[in-house]
């Protein structure tokens, strides 16, 4: 009897959106009299951080700093509408129906501050600071608190813009099968190391290391965030969790934390996260999904390592320390 | 984290200002210090609480209800039965035509899972509500139940669900989703092994920390406020518009913050009876999961039963690919027949397999409906897929990264589902993780690039 050691690995891909269906955001942006931005949607924020994300989305396009920006989310009064929060696609979708408002609402800002300055709005540019600069003379500027005041109070022009995204729904051949089920494909190789006591059949990850592919980092804090924590999911989906122990027996439910098991800190592998950025061709600033993807590729990598390691397969989740002596002891009866 | 620049800096222009940028989430101080407002935040004078009354069976006939002992218990407002709803055989993706309506909000007439909601009690407090509940007394005639899909496939099965008239979603494919592609049995007779395995999940909670709820109030001007957790705001109200016949426009859906979803909140299952209790009161009404209503009766992953075969030559290239995958509703459709495609869509994997049979079927059986789940349709796949690829690399004596790497996927090959791969990645996330794993694999892959010339 002893402790053995494993390695597995796996590599995988998902896809972003839901395009059997038809899949569309919409957003709206407008400026307050104080050249603040607020962004309007329907879309849910689940704590992933997706009002974060607008914010920043809609700063860069319009060219104002992150603070600059309110998120209004979630109500079915003011937010126009969102398919929801799911398939890996708000930031996408709603990403890209956020930069759609947030474009023609700078357009509209740009030409009333062309007005004020009594230049052309294709000669301006934004500092990203908070204030708009004519190119090539940057001392001839105007700050956006002057423009969104102009605009509200001399002007009588509305800083505001319109987004929507729509992906088409793509409906699947009967015979064959052609569809178009998602836009662009976020990636992963995941490599994972365990230890493997032969006489308890107990799993010990030790450490993980994910590789993630994810189109644009656009927030690299929250990226990490998202990734850590599925990683984590994915090692829990392995080896602890499920609803019905003895599938498709019904018996032995879970009803508490006390009987539906999952890892503690303490079971914490080492986790390394790597992030590999190839813009996706029609993501928000490049962007793709990773939201679901980053809790898939732990699973079979495990199931790998405990092989590498003991020798025997488990091809049933939840690979608990039962299912693996079980196949030990069949092992050795072979 | 670190993030690795040197891939695709040719593709990437790093010049922007806030995208990029560590920015500190506005939310978190709200989160850490407890202001963060959530639907269960929202109290309202002479709130009613609602609690289910549910079956104890997996199958049975439901003969009599008696609700009079429950109605004089101290405290009840209100109970509802199946009579009560205006539009009670309902599915949610009705709103993208995906039927036919085959779930009950309140059972009428039978169950078809075991805590399957049957009556609905609304009273002054929790405690009165779950005390009269426990006083409605039903009269149930147990039906045989059917728990394993293949079983449930099986000429004879008892049928699970009248609405579909057999134990499968029928699609316009037929009995399953199809992918075609190539030739599978001539790449087989081509293969110089063949593999066939079968891979298994549980079902499995989605466990976030806040449980699936709501609190509805009724607005002066015949309009209902309804403070919920669901993650599709709109999916919610107009498939709550459907199931109470009330234009939308009387509905206004506030969320908010959630405490987590991972993809158990995109039923539709507390806010219709809550708003219509609210309705038939005239009083605000909280209906909140309980942590046991959130493991065993909110939507869990469904199981999948997956059955790979594959063919495979000498040198690693995979030849052939067939896929049979089951994915187990149980009583209900819910979000399940569209997973179940999802799968159809996402099989042979991010692998470029030139010969390839797909078949996705989605089984009733008398269980706990399943429905969506972060991963959903391809967790379970990529499990059985990653699992079969080292198998298969064993089988041939080959390194289980080299093998991938050979049938990695690349820009412009042709996907089973006839879509051109485009923005591929696999190939240079394996180079990483053989640097970062210090799993060394041969010179040629290290040197290989999901780009092709000209695509």
């Amino acid at each position: 009897m002893a402790i053995r050691r494993g390695r597995g690995v796996a590599a995988i891909n998902y896809p972003t959106g839901m395009n059997l269906g038809g899949d569309p955001t919409q957003a709206l942006v407008h400026s307050t009299p104080t050249g603040n931005f607020m962004v309007t949607l329907s879309s849910v924020d689940l704590g992933q951080g997706m009002k974060q994300i607008m914010a920043q989305i809609c700063a860069e396009t319009i060219g104002v700093p992150t603070d600059r920006v309110v998120v209004d989310t979630a109500d079915t009064d003011t937010g126009p509408h969102c398919m929801g929060t799911f398939a890996s696609r708000g930031t996408h979708r709603a990403g890209n129906a956020v930069i759609q408002a947030a474009r023609e609402a700078r357009q509209v800002m740009l030409e009333v501050a062309a007005e004020e300055l009594e230049v052309n709005a294709s000669d301006l540019e934004t500092d990203g600071q908070g204030n708009i600069l004519v190119k090539g003379a940057p001392q001839k500027s105007i700050s956006i608190f002057d423009v969104a005041l102009s605009a509200h109070f001399k002007r009588g022009r509305s800083i505001s813009g319109r987004g929507m995204f729509l992906i088409p729904r793509s409906y699947p051949e009967k015979e064959t099968g052609a569809m178009k089920p998602s836009t662009c494909y976020a990636h992963a190789c995941t490599v994972a190391e365990v230890e493997v006591d032969d006489e308890t059949g107990e799993v010990t990850v030790l450490t993980v290391k994910n590789v993630f592919e994810i189109g644009r980092a656009l927030n690299p804090k929250m990226v990490e965030q998202q990734l850590v924590g599925g990683s984590w999911m994915g090692i829990s989906h392995a080896l602890y969790e499920t609803t019905e122990p003895y599938y498709p027996n019904r018996d032995h439910g879970g009803t508490d934390f006390n009987q539906y098991l999952m890892p503690g800190p303490g079971d914490l592998a080492q986790t390394e996260i790597i992030v590999l950025e190839r813009p996706s061709a029609d993501g928000p600033y490049g962007a793709k999904g990773p939201g679901e993807m980053c809790a898939n590729p732990q699973i079979p990598a495990v199931a790998n390592a405990v092989f590498d390691a003991v020798g025997v397969r488990i091809d049933t989740l939840p690979i608990t320390p039962e299912r693996i002596l079980r196949a030990l002891k069949a092992q050795a009866a072979n | 984290m670190e993030l690795r620049k040197n891939y695709f800096a040719d593709v990437r222009k790093d010049d922007l200002h806030e995208i990029g940028q560590p920015r500190p989430r506005s939310d978190s101080p709200g989160h850490v210090t407890g202001k963060t407002a959530f639907f269960a935040d929202r109290s309202f004078p002479g709130m009613l609480h609602l609690k289910m009354v549910r079956s104890p069976h997996h199958h049975a006939r439901i003969r009599s209800i008696d609700t009079s002992e429950a109605e004089k218990h101290p405290g009840v407002a209100k109970i509802l039965t199946a009579r009560d709803v205006p539009h009670n055989v309902y599915t949610i993706l009705i709103l993208i035509q995906v039927g036919p309506e085959d779930e009950t909000v309140l059972a009428d007439g039978k169950v078809r899972w075991k805590g399957e909601a049957v009556v609905a009690v609304l009273a002054e407090t929790e405690r009165a509500a779950q005390e009269a509940a426990a006083k409605v007394k039903i009269d149930y005639e147990v039906l045989p139940a059917v728990f394993d899909m293949e079983e449930a496939l099986k000429p004879g099965a008892p049928l699970v669900n009248e609405y579909h008239g057999q134990n499968y979603y029928l699609y316009d494919s037929g009995e399953c989703r199809k992918v075609r592609f190539g030739d599978v049995e001539a790449g087989f007779a081509s293969a110089d092994h063949i593999l066939e395995q079968s891979y298994q999940s549980s079902p499995i909670e989605h466990a976030p920390t806040e449980t699936t709820g709501c609190v509805v109030a009724p607005e002066g001007n015949d309009r209902f406020t309804c403070y919920t957790n669901t993650q599709a705001m709109f999916f919610t109200l107009d498939n709550t518009s459907i199931i109470l016949q009330m234009p939308g426009s009387k509905l206004h859906f506030v969320g908010g913050t959630v405490g987590g979803g991972f993809g158990g909140k995109v039923d539709v299952i507390v806010e219709p009876i809550a708003i219509l209790g609210a309705k038939l009161t005239g009083r605000p009404v909280s209906f909140v999961y309980s942590r046991e209503e959130e493991m065993q009766i909110s939507s869990p992953r469904a199981a999948e039963k997956v059955v790979i075969k594959d063919g495979v030559m000498k040198d690693g290239r995979i030849v052939a690919r067939k896929v049979t995958g089951y994915t187990d509703a149980g009583a209900y459709s819910r979000h399940s027949p569209y997973g179940a495609q999802k799968g159809a869509g996402h099989y042979p994997g991010p692998y470029t397999i030139p010969n390839v049979w797909i078949d996705t079927y989605c089984v009733y059986t008398n269980r706990t409906p399943s429905s969506a789940m972060r991963g959903f349709g391809v967790t379970i796949g990529d499990f059985a897929l990653e699992v079969q690829m080292d198998k298969l690399s064993r089988l041939i004596g080959m390194d289980p990264l080299e093998f991938r790497f050979i049938n990695a996927y690349r820009d412009g090959d042709m996907k089973a589902h006839r879509q051109p791969t485009e923005g591929a990645a696999l190939i240079e996330c394996m180079q990483e993780a053989s640097r970062a794993a210090n799993w060394p694999v041969a010179e040629k892959f290290m040197a290989m690039s999901s780009y092709r010339k000209g695509a």
